[in-house]
């Protein structure tokens, strides 16, 4: 079982410019604190979360990835986000299958007005990551590491003639 | 193997905004060594990198260091964006080949550990270094703007908008859904704080409006489409019949007087009052034609009457008449298109619907009104009792997490119009019942004070309940306002004979069809999206969509025409340029690489992306491309590229941000 | 060693099924030209040469070697790399030695687990002791070592330099033999070969462009699976909700499957610079899903998707069929019994640990 104390989680958090990356803004205006363990990528729209920016980022080594963008009817290119929700749905069911938890693709709407609203769930995340431990893709996903086959039950039987060993 | 940029990092201390928290001296040298390998040549850190001084450190740098990219780590890219892209600029290096990370707003600002912080910055610039790599020389797109622009509502707002373009000599297109222009300012009787004459104020501006060289009014119209863009909008309005030939009728208004089909008129009077089948919705319409309500017209029902058509001796009646379809052709629109009342039914409590002689604002003011229902008599339901006592309860609707959680700005004032006028005209026992008293502009409080000395009774509490039910021998027969009285810290039943709701203001009904039709948003509470709330109020996310007065947000009178002559200010500047450049910020496909899937064809709202049926590919139109990047991600053969925000430059800011491109890679 | 200075051909099979080999081999008649051209040096399943023989060739002996199969053992990356260093012009021929292709869905699993059915659980095993493979086994004669299994399956370009990729599950033998022309040509006339790391023998541009139903616009309401729906003729699989990796997929095989109602399963691999055919789909399909209104409210909107996405079985398999090597994540995180799932809690205890 992993010691999740000294774990710091990072997480990446993709931003739509007009309503989550103002709510960031307005966050740190407003001087509301949450942890440093997000680090944030703006994009013009949530619409423009690829999924490829998702694995990219777990096969990196993120322990989570943080999907922002405008409440659902207030998208400012109209209802791009519902791209993105359709997406970021049916890449947690995805990579589910891959064993990473689904809790660690997180949707948040915020508006521009939301400043604290986006801090509390970046602090919800990092607790929540937290608590499921370190994901080290790049550890799971190494090339150069080849184990034995597991030693577990007796040694095959052989008969007594002459085996040639191949070369 | 490409050739290596160079880059310069240049880390803000923001005075202490950003040093106190985050080492900034540290960062710089940290810059300058560990991320030599990626390009960075020369890494600097100064108190105030938008300043004058500090800006000019990069000038400097991009022509002796030969810098090829820019890194700034300093505020948020909602600030000084431009101002370091215009640096870069005027030192001769493409403003797009600049990138701005913030490490104030998303690190020194938010975060306490000094150390986590600094950490975090390193990954920020990190990651802003990696992307500046892939950033491309861009240009701005020019587009032209046509002169002419359309104004949608014919409220004050709208009126005072149009009349300030087309006073400078470009033409305007006015479009009002209601028979005559006026909006809910021609209801009012007198305004606050000065009690001026609505109609007075309002009337000399529509007629200069409906007479206006520079003007055309459609009345009785609706937009029904928009396409196109800022410079180029081509929109389809929808004249509707009104079965009265404007050429020529005269106004003379015996279809009205000889109408015999009475109608309730729920709008202009508030339900107050009665219409005819045929109408002006009132005396000063503008313009002075009439319409036909073919819903409530017996002709259009049964066949039979044609008593207009029979008494008018201009033959201006056409019950042939068709809808008309109008294609118009602007470069910049302006929506003004007001506000919907609160359905007070809707607030069971205060028996507005149930109790005869519960009403709202509107219907008030159509009472106070002169040339209202009752010749501005303040009187009950049945047209003739004069109250004795008169109950205004302030924030129906408003201030209400059951309903609208905002304040609506003006009851307040208007509960006081209200009050001074009930006193002038009655002298009958006035109370206030108030949450907080909000007067706060010019003349505003100077009027609350003169109210409080007419002898009004002011009770600050929430009104629990409006009721004709009594429990003592003087409430009978008459209603009684049941509140908490918070300064006495009582329960007060208050007997009065009328009772005035000021009802919020709510955005129209279909607001949100609307600013899907423009394409623009709505706010969660149903108002148009500002561009910024403070330093942008009349400017829309959309190129050449501006909102004004109420439709924005409720607001009094003075604001809605300060909105209305700035929305119009914008729209002149952007004629005066004739052209306007646009971020070039858009998506487009590789003609090589498209398969013809068409997977892309309907995600985009703008409509930019098309079908080449010959050549079998799909083709997006950088006029119309917003640059939201969502065909981008969906395209799934990459083969849809967008500037500023390309699959290189997200996934190269990603790396950065995860350290991946230290020599050593290191995690947080 | 051959003393008729003709060019030296090779070809090996690593982790494969063989239906590369058969697919050289419909090239027809062609073979022939290819054996007049060619002086083959190598290929197990046509001659009978022995890894001892390769071993004694000089370095760049093999003027052109296709490898085709996944690196799924150490026998595989040996030859990988023997044949890397005995070949002029290395291929990655066909999917399994691009990207992993079959072999590589191996990788949503653990080497235990597949031993585990394989030799134990599979029901017509009868193995009373128990007997599991060993990489070597102690012999009174001395020891036999047999290749070890890697825990990942990796594609070729993951442990040797490739040159060239001919991609496809199987490769289409008018593109081998296309590939085969333009390598005769640069042999014998001394005409370029195209750059370095180049995919041959393919498109640039998806299936879509090749297949022969007319597309419009993509708006999803359901998904199919093959046996849950007989296609419409002359309609596109996709609009009609049968998955189809068509647009996320290379073409040049001449969309043979949506011909015959089967849609494409993506065996050509991604195109271009795409890092992961299987985000691009799963973006694709995504978008294009046509339930919900804006109006709606969010919990409306997921209800609606989640009922469109429950169609759509096993969406990880679909979208990585054949690029699971070349994916971004490359392979699952799975618990001792080989499932991406916390292990299952033992019987009696309440708390259910998380995986490492």
């Amino acid at each position: 079982m992993m010691n999740n104390e000294n774990f710091e989680p990072v997480i990446i958090g993709f931003t739509c410019n007009w309503c989550s990356y103002r709510a960031a803004d307005l966050a740190g205006t407003a001087r509301v604190k949450y942890p440093p363990n997000v680090r944030l990528i703006r994009l013009m729209c949530s619409g423009r979360m690829d999924p490829t920016f998702v694995l990219q980022a777990f096969a990196g080594g993120a322990d989570g990835v943080l999907i922002t963008g405008c409440h659902p009817g207030e998208c400012h290119y109209l209802e791009q986000n519902l791209k993105a929700l359709r997406r970021t749905m049916l890449l947690k069911r995805t990579v589910a299958q891959f064993g990473i938890e689904p809790e660690r693709v997180r949707l948040v709407w915020a508006s521009a007005a939301e400043g604290v609203h986006l801090a509390h769930m970046i602090t919800d995340m990092v607790e929540e990551i937290r608590a499921l431990g370190p994901l080290n893709w790049p550890q799971v996903a190494a090339l150069n590491g080849n184990s034995h086959v597991p030693v577990l039950k007796k040694a095959a039987t052989v008969s007594e003639e002459k085996v040639e060993v191949a070369a | 193997m490409m050739p290596q940029e160079r880059i310069g990092v240049y880390i803000c201390h923001c005075g202490s905004n950003i040093a106190g928290t985050v080492d900034v001296e540290e960062l710089s040298s940290w810059a300058g060594e560990a991320l030599r390998h990626r390009g960075v040549v020369v890494a600097r850190d100064y108190k105030f990198m938008c300043s004058s001084l500090g800006q000019d450190l990069i000038a400097k740098d991009i022509k002796e260091d030969k810098l090829t990219r820019v890194v700034v780590a300093a505020c948020s890219p909602h600030l000084h964006e431009a101002t370091f892209r215009k640096a870069c600029a005027d030192a001769g290096l493409n403003p797009y080949l600049c990138e701005l990370v913030s490490i104030r707003e998303q690190v020194s600002w938010v975060h306490t550990d000094k150390v986590a912080a600094t950490a975090k910055a390193k990954a920020v610039i990190s990651g802003g270094v990696e992307r500046v790599i892939h950033h491309e020389p861009l240009e701005p797109m020019s587009v032209p703007i046509n002169p002419a622009t359309l104004v949608v509502g014919g409220g004050i707002a709208g009126i005072q908008a149009a009349m300030e373009i087309a006073d400078s000599g470009f033409h305007v297109y006015l479009v009002e859904r209601e028979p005559s222009i006026g909006g809910h300012m021609a209801q009012f009787d007198k305004t606050f704080p000065t009690l001026d004459c609505a109609a007075c104020i309002l009337t000399p501006k529509m007629v200069s409006i409906g007479s206006h060289p520079h003007v055309t009014l459609l009345t009785y119209s609706e937009v029904e489409q928009v396409d196109g863009y800022v410079g180029n909008f081509s929109v389809r309005v929808r004249k509707k019949a009104s079965y009265v030939n404007h050429d020529v009728c005269t106004g003379c208004s015996i279809c009205e007087e000889k109408c015999p089909k009475k109608v309730v008129d729920s709008v202009f009077e508030a339900g107050l009052g009665y219409r005819k089948a045929i109408y002006r919705p009132f005396p000063q319409a503008v313009p002075k034609y009439p319409v036909i309500d073919a819903e409530n017209c017996i002709y259009f029902d049964t066949g039979k009457c044609k008593a207009c058509e029979i008494h008018c001796e201009a033959g201006a009646i056409d019950f042939e008449q068709e809808d008309q379809i109008i294609e118009l052709n602007v470069g910049n629109i302006i929506l003004a298109t007001g506000y919907d009342l609160f359905d007070a039914r809707r607030e069971t409590q205060y028996g507005y619907g149930r109790l005869a002689n519960v009403f709202t604002s509107l219907e008030f003011e159509r009472l106070t009104n002169a040339a209202g229902p009752t010749n501005g008599e303040i009187v009950l339901r049945d047209g003739e009792t004069k109250p004795k006592a008169v109950g205004i309860i302030h924030c129906v609707g408003s201030r209400d997490r059951k309903f609208n959680n905002y304040c609506s700005v003006i009851c307040c004032m208007q509960s006081l119009k209200f009050a001074h006028l009930v006193k002038e005209r009655t002298g009958a026992e006035v109370y206030n019942f108030y949450i907080d008293m909000r007067t706060a502009y010019k003349e505003y409080d100077e009027f609350y004070q003169r109210v409080l000395s007419e002898g009004v009774h002011f009770i600050r509490g929430r009104v629990a309940e409006v009721t004709d039910v009594s429990n003592t021998p003087e409430e009978e027969e008459r209603l009684v306002i049941q509140t908490e009285d918070t300064r006495m810290g009582k329960q007060r039943r208050i007997p009065v004979d009328m009772v005035i709701l000021s009802a919020a203001l709510e955005p129209r009904h279909d607001s949100d069809e609307i600013a899907h039709m423009f394409g623009i948003s709505c706010s969660v509470n149903g108002w148009f999206i500002e561009k910024h709330p403070k330093l942008d109020p009349v400017a829309t996310m959309t190129e050449g969509i501006f909102i004004a007065g109420c439709a924005q947000g409720p607001k009094d009178i003075p604001s809605t025409v300060t909105q209305g002559a700035a929305a119009a200010a914008r729209v002149l500047g952007r004629i005066q340029q004739k052209e306007l450049a646009l971020e070039p910020i858009r998506a487009e496909v590789t003609e090589a690489l498209c398969s013809g899937c068409r997977i892309c064809n309907n995600l985009c709202p703008y409509h930019a992306i098309t079908f080449d049926e010959a050549k079998e590919v799909s083709v997006i139109n950088a006029a119309l491309c917003q640059g939201c990047g969502t065909c981008v991600a969906a395209c799934p053969s990459n083969a849809i590229s967008g500037t500023q925000f390309s699959n290189e430059q997200v996934m190269a800011q990603l790396e950065g941000l995860l350290m991946l491109n230290m020599a050593e890679p290191v995690l947080a | 060693m051959s003393e008729n200075g003709k060019p030296k051909f090779g070809m090996y099979w690593a982790s494969s099924c063989g239906g590369c080999e058969i697919s050289v081999l419909n090239i027809g008649e062609h073979i022939l030209t290819v054996d007049e051209i060619f002086d083959v040096v190598f290929w197990p399943v046509a001659a009978d040469f022995k890894y001892k023989d390769v071993r004694g060739y000089p370095d760049g002996y093999i003027d052109l070697c296709l490898f085709n199969g996944a690196i799924r053992n150490s026998e595989n990356e040996e030859m990988a790399h023997l044949l890397r260093q005995k070949s002029k012009v290395l291929v990655a021929f066909g999917s399994c030695a691009y990207e992993g292709c079959i072999p590589a869905l191996a990788n949503f699993t653990s080497k235990e687990a597949i031993l585990q059915t394989v030799f134990l659980d599979s029901p017509s095993v009868d193995n009373p002791d128990r007997v599991l493979p060993q990489p070597v086994t102690a012999v009174p004669e001395g020891e036999i070592r047999i290749p070890e299994m890697y825990e990942t399956v990796k594609s070729l370009d993951q442990v040797v330099d490739v040159d060239y990729i001919i991609p496809g599950c199987p490769p289409e033998p008018h593109q081998i033999w296309a590939v085969l022309q333009v390598v005769v040509a640069a042999l014998t006339e001394g005409a370029e070969l195209p750059p370095k790391g180049s995919i041959v023998g393919a498109q640039e541009t998806a299936v879509c462009e090749e297949c022969i139903y007319p597309k419009s616009e993509k708006k999803i309401f359901r998904f199919y699976r093959p046996y849950e729906k007989v296609p419409e003729p002359g309609v596109c699989l996709l609009e009609q909700g049968i998955v189809c990796m068509g647009p996320a997929t290379r073409g040049g095989c001449g969309a043979l499957c949506p011909q015959v109602g089967m849609g494409c399963r993506g065996c050509y691999g991604p195109l271009g610079e795409v890092k992961d055919q299987g985000a691009r789909m799963l973006s694709a399909m995504a978008s294009v899903i046509g339930v919900g209104e804006p109006e709606m409210d969010e919990r409306m909107l997921e209800r609606e998707f989640e009922t469109v996405m429950d169609t759509l079985a096993d969406p990880a398999g679909t979208f990585y069929r054949f690029s699971m090597s070349h994916s971004l994540l490359r392979r699952a995180k799975v618990n001792g019994n080989g499932h991406a799932e916390p292990e299952p809690a033992e019987a009696g205890t309440t708390n259910v640990e998380m995986a490492n």
